[in-house]
């Protein structure tokens, strides 16, 4: 009980500093400030210490911790909002969000989700908090354990999520995996440097594609085109029929699956080089995998958003075991993070193993400040959450310019390039076509996220296998086949077999009609010409490169694979088969009013505009004549929507000093500030 | 190099040459201005760090203490902000440019993706680092101060592959003798101490504020023994022994006791080039081509003012190191020996990084 007698002592001390008055007011200011900059998705924790950072400079440790902690702990609860009421995933924590919450907001019952969600959120805060305070004195031998080969086992559990999110035709889903994983690849190599589907004449391909991007094309993009075809609003007749009194109680019945979904993200959040990214699909899987009627997922289940939300939160206070007892961070914010820390007091607080030893105080008041920014966070996002549901009762037309000009900013943060917002439109035309033809779209996100950990560890894990090969048979096996490893092999078979047998109740994008063969076959093709492309890309690699060639090539091999069989099945089977589904047939988007072309055209002019004039110009035309012409507004109300959404705009960019997508017309000009 | 622009090089070298007869007259006052210190890497690497610590000490002492914000221009190596830094031009002196070795080796190994001229730019400030090898406990007890009998071992080091700063390590291991596989593709080097106690890397090294950070406790703890530093520069641009580690021998010493490793000829010389670009010289803040000579000076004076700080040797301890920073002619002199190589030297690396990794920049 060595440890028990130094932790307790220090755990007094923590609380001592953060009971003062002034640091629960930094933590309330951090707080409020981090919910702001959450609102806007993709931009996350990063830009909003990045704007604190220069008030860290000697600032008094516990407070300055307090208002950074305060920020960074609620941006994955407040992006919570736009993923369930708008579909739009704003970081990796809200992906598998996304899938229920936002079905849920469709149907009427937004409230309710969000206020599921910010329980589980506080409640797996709470747990991650009281786990690590125990945990974290013990974190360093159980860390350490983690090798190669073990990260590895991990992430292709995560793909094996794959299974349960497959849809209807098992192949589909794994094509849809397979072509995620491929579009990951594309870039400049992490082992030898050799370029996949790029060139140095296209700098911009040669850092691949952003996650925040993929997500926003892959989800975002879709939902917003499909309704504002159908121009009606979110909640469909335009009511909210569930409280958020429903949503705790929902949590309530649900509290043992959110216990285990926060135990799962502390345990994946520690392990350092995997970082959120798998969590919260895991998470998903275990909620879909303990759950009897698994009808509803896709389809507005609340525990397919009690699962991931009750991780997401929990997984950040695992992320501070490798961000304060090695010194790596686990994401961007905490790498900023451990900058800031080294700005504080006198300098001498320095993130890294000496920091159990010499100030496990702060060490305890980082994580309960963790723990306290959670709860008041989570406490004014429930509070906020009945109004905000409001939201998806306006008709949605009134709402879609600005959710373009939302993620048109935010896939520009990601890289500040123009080619920001090309890759942001091609990937939404893939992610539109993945759900009219009922790919799933999650196996899609599940394969790109999963992509470069899977070829990364697998090439590392390979390597040094063989050298310890060639030392020793006994010792290369050791290597491989750790009790860890056995352990993950196991679970993930499992889950991969009852994955299987249950992935056909699981409809990720709902009941899909089947129509004639022509459609569906076309896309096959393309998909099918892209990876042949991919491929013979890949191939050329010279072989001394073979690392980065190797994991395209079996990946590609098996998602074609998977295509040419459903060519021959298409082929072969009638029309009105499952595997001819298509959204265009029968169903919602069927009967639209407003096609997906002359839709798609709007958020096409947007980027074009932007080409040419910069974006505040074109932003503006876009707001002017969407709303005359497609809304219908009356001139007062386009007017004063305009200013606002400009406003908007102009006021949260200019707080956190960023900057907007220039044109050509900014190339030959030189205009002042925000039109520059 | 075109024949006008050589004659406006000559033009604007006239000009300073006047400027610095005339006395200086402090005129330049950025009162209310917003200076834009821009980085051509992300929010989170060790760049951002640097000009982070840097930016609120700068705006104390440049005159008329203007706010300065980081920006960060993240993409293709770094490439992309240097590309974008060499067509901006002098306005109002509100841009700042701060490059890292990432920066510096693309452009001296002839990367296709560098369009841009170190030599167009105008330093005014230049701070580098070190570096430290360490072995782990069983190798690292045959370790007598040369590498001799570490000849027969094979090691295995997580590396962010071999044009990154990696070259400096891996070009200095190679000609101890030592057979070291690089295990390519980790993300920073702290990925790579982490595989190394793990004991999957048997060899790592660290830049010294990672070394100071974490590793020195491995070494106080018995499972890692430090090998060497990669030395610095004296005033002569002689390597000498690390200021920050004078206990621990430099790379030159053990060469020089390792059967077979010349500190002379041309391998020594290529090596030294990149040393140089990588570690004492690694960070540089710039200021577009055409800065007239009072916004120079009003730089120059500002980052000397914040060296001389009385704190400034603690807070720079943790944050940047204990190692000289440059400024004015000093912050010159550096960046032209951060960022020249003779054809030779070029020629050498780029033929051993295509022999021994098939690594090819073309």
């Amino acid at each position: 009980m060595d440890a028990l007698a130094t932790a307790l002592p220090a755990l007094g001390d923590a609380w001592a500093l953060i009971l003062q008055p002034a640091v629960l007011g930094y933590l309330v200011l951090g707080v409020v400030m981090g919910l702001a900059v959450g609102v806007f998705p993709g931009l996350g924790g990063i830009a909003g210490l990045s704007l604190l950072l220069p008030f860290m400079f000697g600032m008094d440790p516990v407070m300055g911790l307090a208002l950074m902690i305060g920020m960074v702990a609620v941006v994955p609860t407040s992006d919570t909002f736009a993923s369930v009421l708008m579909g739009i995933p704003g970081s990796s924590a809200s992906q598998a969000t996304v899938l229920d919450g936002f079905p849920l907001a469709k149907k009427g019952q937004a409230a309710r989700a969000l206020a599921a969600a910010f329980t589980s959120s506080l409640f797996g805060g709470l747990v991650g908090a009281l786990f690590l305070t125990l945990f974290i004195l013990v974190a360093r031998p159980i860390v350490l354990a983690f090798g190669l080969p073990e990260m590895l086992m991990i992430t292709i559990l995560g793909l094996s999520m794959v299974a349960v999110l497959a849809g209807r035709v098992a192949l589909k889903g794994l094509a849809a995996a397979g072509l995620g994983l491929m579009i990951g690849t594309i870039g400049e190599a992490d082992a030898g440097g050799s370029l996949r589907m790029a060139t140095y004449d296209i700098p911009y391909l040669t850092d691949g594609l952003q996650l925040v991007i993929v997500g926003l094309g892959v989800f975002a993009v879709p939902e917003i085109v499909s309704l504002l075809r159908q121009d009606r609003s979110i909640a469909k007749d335009a009511s909210l029929g569930a409280g958020w009194m429903d949503g705790v109680r929902d949590w309530m019945e649900n509290k043992w699956l959110s216990v285990r979904c926060s135990l799962i993200g502390v345990l994946v959040g520690i392990i350092p080089g995997l970082g959120g990214s798998v969590v919260d699909w895991i998470a998903y899987g275990h909620a879909v995998q303990t759950t009897k009627d698994k009808s509803n997922f896709g389809k507005g289940e609340i525990r397919g958003v009690i699962g991931p939300e009750s991780s997401n939160n929990a997984k950040e206070g695992g992320g501070l075991v490798p961000t304060l007892l090695f010194g790596i961070p686990g994401s961007g914010s905490m790498a900023i993070f451990i900058g800031a820390i080294a700005l504080l007091g006198s300098g001498d607080i320095e993130v890294g193993p000496s920091m159990l030893r010499d100030n496990l105080d702060i060490t305890y008041s980082i994580v309960w400040l963790l723990a306290l920014a959670n709860v008041v966070g989570t406490l004014l996002c429930i509070a906020a959450s009945g109004g905000i549901a409001r939201l998806t009762t306006i008709r949605f037309t009134y709402l879609a310019p600005f959710l373009f000009m939302l993620i048109s900013f935010a896939a520009f943060q990601s890289g500040q390039n123009f080619e920001d917002l090309l890759a942001l439109l091609a990937i939404g035309l893939i992610g539109i076509f993945l759900r009219r033809f009922d790919w799933s779209r999650p196996a899609f996100l599940i394969g790109f996220v999963l992509s470069n950990p899977v070829e990364k560890f697998s090439n590392q894990a390979f390597q040094i296998a063989s050298f310890r090969f060639r030392k020793s048979f006994e010792e290369g096996m050791d290597y491989i086949f750790s009790p860890i490893v056995i352990i993950l092999l196991i679970v993930t078979v499992v889950s991969v077999v009852l994955g299987i047998r249950q992935a056909k109740s699981i409809m990720a994008e709902g009941d899909v009609q089947s129509g004639s063969k022509r459609a569906p076959v076309v896309f096959l093709l393309i998909i099918m010409a892209y990876l042949v492309t991919a491929l013979v890309n890949a191939h050329m690699i010279p072989d001394y490169n073979l690392t980065d060639k190797i994991v395209p090539l079996v990946v590609g091999g098996i998602a074609l694979f998977c295509c040419a069989i459903m060519l021959v099945q298409m082929m072969l089977r009638p029309e009105g088969n499952v595997i001819f589904a298509d959204k265009e047939v029968s169903g919602e988007d069927a009967e639209a009013p407003y096609g997906l072309w002359s839709t798609l055209a709007w958020f096409g002019g947007l980027i074009l505009g932007t080409f040419f004039v910069g974006f505040i110009l074109a932003l503006l035309a876009f707001l002017l004549s969407f709303l005359r012409l497609r809304a219908r507004a009356g001139w007062a109300k386009t007017l004063i929507l305009t200013a606002c959404g400009i406003a908007f705009m102009c006021l949260m960019a200019g707080a956190l000093n960023r900057d907007f997508p220039p044109g050509l017309l900014q190339d030959v000009t030189n205009l002042p500030w925000p039109l520059n | 190099m075109n024949n006008s622009k050589l004659t406006s090089t000559v033009a604007a070298a006239a000009l300073v040459a006047a400027g610095m007869a005339a006395p200086a007259i402090a005129e330049v006052d950025f009162s209310g201005e917003t200076i834009e210190w821009v980085i051509p890497f992300s929010e989170t690497g060790g760049s951002a760090k640097w000009a982070n610590f840097f930016a609120p000490l700068l705006s104390e002492e440049l005159p008329g203490n203007p706010t300065v914000v980081v920006k960060f221009m993240p993409g293709a190596g770094s490439t992309k902000g240097a590309n974008w830094f060499q067509e901006q031009v002098h306005e109002d002196g509100t841009v700042l440019f701060g490059t890292s070795g990432s920066t510096q080796f693309p452009y001296l190994l002839d990367d296709p993706r560098v369009r841009y001229e170190y030599s167009d730019w105008i330093p005014v400030m230049a701070s580098g680092t070190g570096g430290v090898a360490y072995l782990n406990a069983e190798d690292g007890a045959k370790f007598d101060g040369s590498a001799n009998a570490l000849k027969d071992i094979d090691f295995i080091y997580g590396s962010q592959g071999a044009t990154r700063l990696d070259l400096v390590p891996l070009l200095a291991w190679e000609m101890l003798g030592m057979n070291v596989e690089p295990v390519f593709g980790i993300k920073g080097r702290g990925d790579g101490r982490l595989m190394f106690e793990r004991g999957e890397a048997t060899i790592d090294y660290q830049t010294s504020s990672g070394y100071l950070g974490a590793s020195a406790d491995l070494v106080a703890s018995g499972t890692a023994v430090p090998m060497m530093t990669w030395g610095a520069l004296d005033e002569e641009g002689n390597i000498v022994r690390d200021p920050t580690f004078p206990e621990i021998a430099s790379f030159k010493e053990v060469c020089e006791a390792t059967d077979g490793c010349e500190t002379s000829g041309e391998q020594w010389d290529a090596w030294k080039a990149f040393f140089v670009a990588g570690f004492p010289v690694q960070k540089i803040a710039f200021l577009p081509a055409g800065t007239p000579d009072d916004v120079k000076q009003a730089y120059s004076d500002a980052f000397d003012a914040v060296r001389k700080r009385d704190d400034f040797a603690t807070l720079a301890a943790l944050q940047v190191g204990k190692y000289p920073v440059f400024v004015g002619e000093g912050a010159a002199k550096a960046t032209v020996a951060g960022t020249t190589v003779s054809a030779e030297a070029k020629a050498f690396v780029q033929n051993w990084l295509q022999e021994a990794y098939g690594v090819s920049l073309n």
